[in-house]
């Protein structure tokens, strides 16, 4: 019987360190996106609250478990069981999810994204779907000098590279 | 001449020159140091030119940094740090800046004034192009580029901020300081190398310090606070909508590996406070150009700032209070002041020099530097010898940015000059020299008032202290042009003298805008930023009008030029557009695939082996493979869309034109999409997995306007609808395996074992691989007995490389992009060259999927007479005569007997091959009639490529057209 070998989005470009800022890849076990049907969103959050711990965040916030992905999207982190209550989609293997860590990484993403990433109005936690360069990504702050991003795996090379090269560009400065 | 030995120096060169300059110097300090004066050629004339400024508006010093594809040209000399091994050129001159040619032009100046060009070479009309204008644009110059490539790195960022304070002089750092105490964010730019403004340039103190330690102390203060944010060498070039800014930093330091030369910031800002402070104009009067003339705010700035003198035997001429400061910094320095002439004849001066009132100057002398002036005074004249003349016509405060969204200054009369009109910007407050408040103390106090006012309405709680410092009022009594004959400058960088102006206004160019497109006044690389004012001073003269009635031209940004290297940085090279990469894309690469783009996408165009010299040889191989053997393609560019809801089927029914309410758990069926207008959209399969859940695919190119289309027909046409969409695209890793082995290989690879009962045509279900979970659909894009396979990508690089390593024990192997296309034309299968957003289904020959039983998008329009009329261009498939012949996508077809002519054509071509199962020449096109006309002859001209073939019409399936290979 045939066994297939699993890749990762970001094989072979990460992990990197420029400057000030490292680059690592993010693997999450399952990535399912979770957008509740008529009427149930709230059946969903309590759903997932029995079933992870947390209910559905707000808008452009995030939790241990689940993720803001858009109006009326969520994606969580795990296999969660919503019956028919919910559109549920593996997206698992659609994102690649880069981890930006270090002193300079609001600096590095501020050549890039064009949303208010000061800690005072994106706090650890918060999450938006927005540009990073050319491409559409969701960027989440995990901590005061780390954040996650999220683009479609197709474009990890451009993402790892566009990165790359802000980061370079700062720390040549 | 220096006034002290400088500690150290570095050597740059000038036109080849070594020249020694002092660190944290601009090259015009140092080429004033070293004596040289003249620096460059103006642009029309090719007159003398020497340094006039200090700063971001010199309109005379441009000069050409570095060389071959590190060329950059234009850079203002006065805004150019001095660095060892700098390569400075000066521009528009030949054979060199002492002996250009091209000054014959100021010879036959006469006959070049304004409008001269417009008048003269009329006739003939085609030489314009041709002839006149490249002869003028090479003899009228500024630098040039290399023509090259940049390497240079460049960057664009963004930044955001509570308050963003524009200028650090005296009102810009009381206003930083102000806010920042407040605990507001705060970010200042100054387009100086450190903050301080005129208080690094002037002598007096603040609060009982020098200005330039004051200015140190608050900078020092504003870098120690984690609020503030001090952005040197940076230009705001520009207001615009939502308290955005752009602004241009020059990075400091040498050059080095992935350091960027410039960064192109976007500023948000809650509130901007506007402290641009104010420039100094020029006063015209005859030959009021040559090197040694200057801004008398400029001389003084060369020796209080860098300890540079200018000139020996210094003159000064103002209409206003501050020109005397010059005379005075000069002479307390030591500088032979030769005269100060001051036109106002109440001046009141005391001083050890001599003074003239109530004189102007009337006249220069010396070619390559100024000799000597003539001045009136008390009815006669007199000859004064002098090196640099030190002019001032008063200050125009910086109203620039103000104006930037359709504000228009106002005039004051007190101090001749425009300021801003209140709340031109939204957010946006002025204070200090731009504002019109000229003095030290005036300028602290209002920065210091404004930021406070700033900070409340922000919800602080701001303190004010001010410093105290010089509170001297400016007196001015308005002089623009000193009368008399001889050339009198206003825009130095674009050669128009006052002449000019009143030959405009004569000619009827009298509303200041069409002045300036007349004389070119206020459109040099400096935007008329000394000029504009003058200009418009003596357009008013002219015309008989007031200043203010004559009004200003518009103020547009950017403020100083920006590079287009920094307006697209990061856009070169890889930058340009993403890539998307399948996730076979490195085992393809290394099979030497040559890879084409589709949209984003990188896609094989074919597998070359070794020995294949053309990419036909791989392309009908690969074509072998699946009509004989087994083929392995990806195909996860398709778009995928998940579809899922109690309404799921409602939604597929009124986006397709065909039902697939109607459709089976585990079948798949072909869908077309109308758009609205009833022209084709998209067409695909769509696969129904479960009772409430199907997965439609979309071609490549169109996956993102599909999902487009069906989140607006969710969220606005069909709301009713309980169904959620999402792409799916990037999940998937799918493979078509086509061919008549296709079924065998999938038995050696798959979990389960295929046959006919359970796998029929466009069946579709859950499949494994190992540990893999994936999906199996038995769809054909080939017409041979085919499937499709997907799984997550992860395994997606394996999943191809065990496909096609199979596929290559049973005489097959992977296909390309070209392969494909050949396999679906012989097939008569369409894409976006056949479904190009012109075309119905009418056309091509699908109008009976367009379902009658229900309602779906597309359906109303599409039945309008004008779109099922048989005289349509239909889709038909077209064979070349002769075998050899070649058909070409984008030719026309003409009736045997007709000219190939426009009027004449009948139809286009839309997609072409060479097809090896049929051995010839094989296309679809899209012909009047078409249907009614198979078995006809007609032309295929393509005027472009100069080819003509004869080409037979018949029915657009070639090949097996009952269809038999693919449910086999």
């Amino acid at each position: 019987m045939a066994e297939l070998i699993a890749i990762s989005p970001c094989n072979g470009l990460l992990p990197l360190t420029v400057g000030a800022v490292t680059l690592t890849e993010v693997m999450p076990e399952r990535v399912m996106s979770v957008a509740p049907f008529d009427g149930r969103e709230k059946a969903v959050s309590t759903a997932l609250k029995e079933q992870c711990g947390v209910s559905l965040p707000a808008r452009n916030r995030r939790n241990k478990a689940a993720q803001w992905f858009g109006h009326g999207v969520w994606l969580v982190y795990a296999d969660v069981d919503l019956g028919v209550m919910a559109a549920v989609t593996d997206q698992t293997d659609a994102w690649a999810v880069v981890a930006v860590a270090g002193d300079g990484a609001v600096d590095v993403l501020a050549r890039l994204v064009p949303i208010d990433l000061r800690l005072v109005h994106f706090k650890s936690g918060h999450t938006a779907r927005t540009m990073l360069g050319h491409m559409s990504v969701a960027i989440s702050r995990t901590g005061d000098d780390t954040f996650e991003i999220m683009a479609m795996r197709s474009m990890a090379g451009t993402l790892v590279h566009e990165l790359e090269t802000a980061a370079r560009g700062v720390a040549a400065r | 001449m220096r006034l002290h030995k400088p500690d150290n120096s570095v050597t740059f060169t000038f036109d080849g020159r070594p020249i020694k300059g002092v660190p944290g110097e601009p090259v015009a300090a140092a080429l004033l140091a070293n004596g040289i004066k003249l620096v460059a050629r103006s642009f029309k004339y090719h007159r003398p030119r020497g340094i006039m400024s200090a700063g971001s508006e010199e309109q005379n010093a441009l000069v050409t940094v570095g060389r071959g594809a590190q060329t950059e040209p234009n850079v203002r000399a006065t805004t150019l740090d001095v660095a060892e091994g700098l390569e400075v050129f000066s521009q528009n001159a030949w054979p060199s800046l002492r002996y250009d040619m091209m000054a014959v032009n100021d010879l036959i100046s006469p006959f070049l004034g304004a409008g001269f060009y417009y008048k003269t070479f009329m006739w003939p009309k085609s030489f314009w192009e041709k002839l006149y204008e490249p002869a003028i644009r090479r003899a009228a110059g500024l630098g040039g580029l290399s023509g090259q490539t940049n390497e240079d790195r460049y960057e664009k960022a963004f930044a955001f901020c509570d308050v963003l304070v524009i200028g650090a002089g005296p009102a810009g750092l009381m206003a930083a300081l102000t806010a920042g105490r407040a605990g507001a964010d705060v970010i200042l730019a100054d387009e100086d190398t450190a903050p301080g403004g005129r208080l690094l340039r002037e002598v007096e103190e603040v609060d009982g310090t020098p200005g330039a330690d004051w200015a140190a102390q608050a900078a020092s203060e504003l870098a120690a606070m984690d609020n503030v944010r001090i952005m040197t060498r940076t230009t705001v070039t520009g207001a615009y909508d939502q308290g955005t800014y752009g602004a241009l930093e020059q990075i400091a330091g040498p050059r080095a590996a992935d350091k960027p030369l410039a960064c192109f910031w976007r500023i948000v800002a809650q509130k901007a406070i506007l402290c641009a402070g104010a420039l100094e104009r020029p006063i015209a009067f005859p030959n009021n150009d040559r090197p040694g003339i200057m801004m008398a705010s400029a001389v003084r700035a060369y020796v209080n700032r860098w300890g540079v003198v200018p000139g020996k035997r210094v003159t000064v001429f103002g209409n206003n209070d501050d020109a005397h400061r010059t005379a005075r910094d000069l002479a307390a320095a030591g500088i032979r002041i030769a005269a100060l002439i001051d036109s106002r004849d109440d001046a009141q001066v005391g001083a050890d020099y001599p003074v003239y009132t109530g004189a102007q100057v009337i006249g220069t002398k010396g070619r390559h530097a100024l000799e000597s002036i003539t001045i009136s005074h008390g009815g006669g004249t007199r000859k004064i010898l002098t090196d640099c003349l030190a002019m001032s016509g008063g200050w125009n405060p910086t109203v620039h940015l103000t104006c930037h969204m359709n504000g228009r200054p106002t005039w004051r009369d007190d101090i001749a000059s425009f300021v801003p009109t209140p709340d031109a910007i939204p957010g946006m407050v002025t204070a200090g020299a731009c504002n019109g408040t000229f003095s030290t103390a005036g300028c602290l106090k209002e920065g210091a008032e404004v930021a406070a006012d700033v900070a409340k309405g922000l919800g602080l709680k701001p303190k004010m202290t001010v410093p105290h410092a010089d509170d001297s009022a400016y007196a001015i009594s308005p002089l623009w042009a000193v009368p008399g004959k001889g050339r009198k400058w206003i825009d130095f960088q674009n050669d128009v003298h006052v002449k000019d102006i009143a030959l405009a206004a004569q000619e009827s160019f009298r509303s200041v805008e069409h002045m300036k497109r007349y004389t070119t006044q206020g459109m040099a690389p400096d935007q008329g930023k000394s000029s504009n004012v003058v200009a418009l001073a003596v357009l008013a003269d002219a015309t008989g009008r007031g200043i203010p009635e004559t009004g200003t031209t518009t103020f547009r940004p950017p403020f100083v030029p920006v590079p287009i290297a920094v307006m697209g940085a990061g856009s070169q090279g890889k930058g340009f557009a993403p890539e998307r990469l399948t996730t076979s894309h490195h085992a393809s690469t290394a099979q030497g695939a040559p890879m084409i783009e589709a949209g984003l996408w990188y896609r094989p165009s074919y597998f070359p082996l070794p020995g294949e010299t053309h990419w036909r040889q791989s392309c009908d191989r690969e074509v072998g493979y699946v009509r004989d053997a087994v083929g392995v393609c990806d195909v996860s560019t398709l778009g995928k869309i998940d579809i899922q809801g109690p309404d799921a089927a409602a939604l597929l029914d009124f986006v397709y034109a065909n039902t697939f309410s109607t459709l089976n758990v585990g079948k798949v069926r072909y869908g077309l999409m109308l758009r609205e207008d009833g022209q084709v959209m998209d067409d695909g399969t769509t696969a129904r997995l479960g009772e409430q859940h199907f997965v439609m695919t979309t071609t490549t190119a169109a996956a993102g306007l599909v999902m487009r289309h069906l989140e607006f027909v969710l969220q606005v046409l069909r709301p009713d609808l309980d169904t959620h969409v999402i792409s799916a695209t990037e999940q998937w890793a799918q493979f078509a395996v086509a061919g008549p082995k296709s079924r065998d290989l999938l038995n050696t690879v798959l979990d389960q074992r295929l046959d006919d009962a359970d796998w029929p045509f466009m069946a579709c279900g859950q499949i494994s691989i190992g540990r893999a979970r994936g999906r199996l659909f038995r769809i054909s894009f080939s017409g041979e007995h085919a499937y499709e396979v997907a799984v997550p990508s992860r395994y997606g690089e394996s999943l191809f490389r065990l496909l096609t390593a199979q596929a290559q024990t049973m005489g097959g192997g992977p296909y390309g992009m070209e392969a494909l296309n050949v396999l679906r034309i012989e097939k008569g299968f369409i894409t976006h060259a056949e479904i190009h957003g012109r075309t119905t289904a009418f056309d091509i020959g699908m109008d009976r999927m367009v379902s009658r039983k229900k309602d779906c998008m597309g359906q109303a329009a599409a039945a309008r007479p004008g779109l099922v009329d048989d005289a349509r261009e239909q889709l038909v498939g077209l064979k070349a005569i002769t075998p050899t012949d070649t058909l070409l996508a984008g030719a026309h077809l003409f009736a045997q007997s007709a000219r190939a002519i426009r009027t004449n054509s009948e139809g286009y071509m839309t997609s072409v091959c060479y097809s090896p199962t049929l051995d010839g020449h094989i296309g679809l096109g899209f012909l009047k009639h078409g249907r009614a006309r198979h078995g006809e002859v007609v032309r295929m001209v393509d005027h472009l490529r100069n080819v003509e073939t004869l080409a037979k019409v018949c029915d657009p399936v070639f090949f097996d057209p009952t269809g038999g290979r693919a449910r086999g």
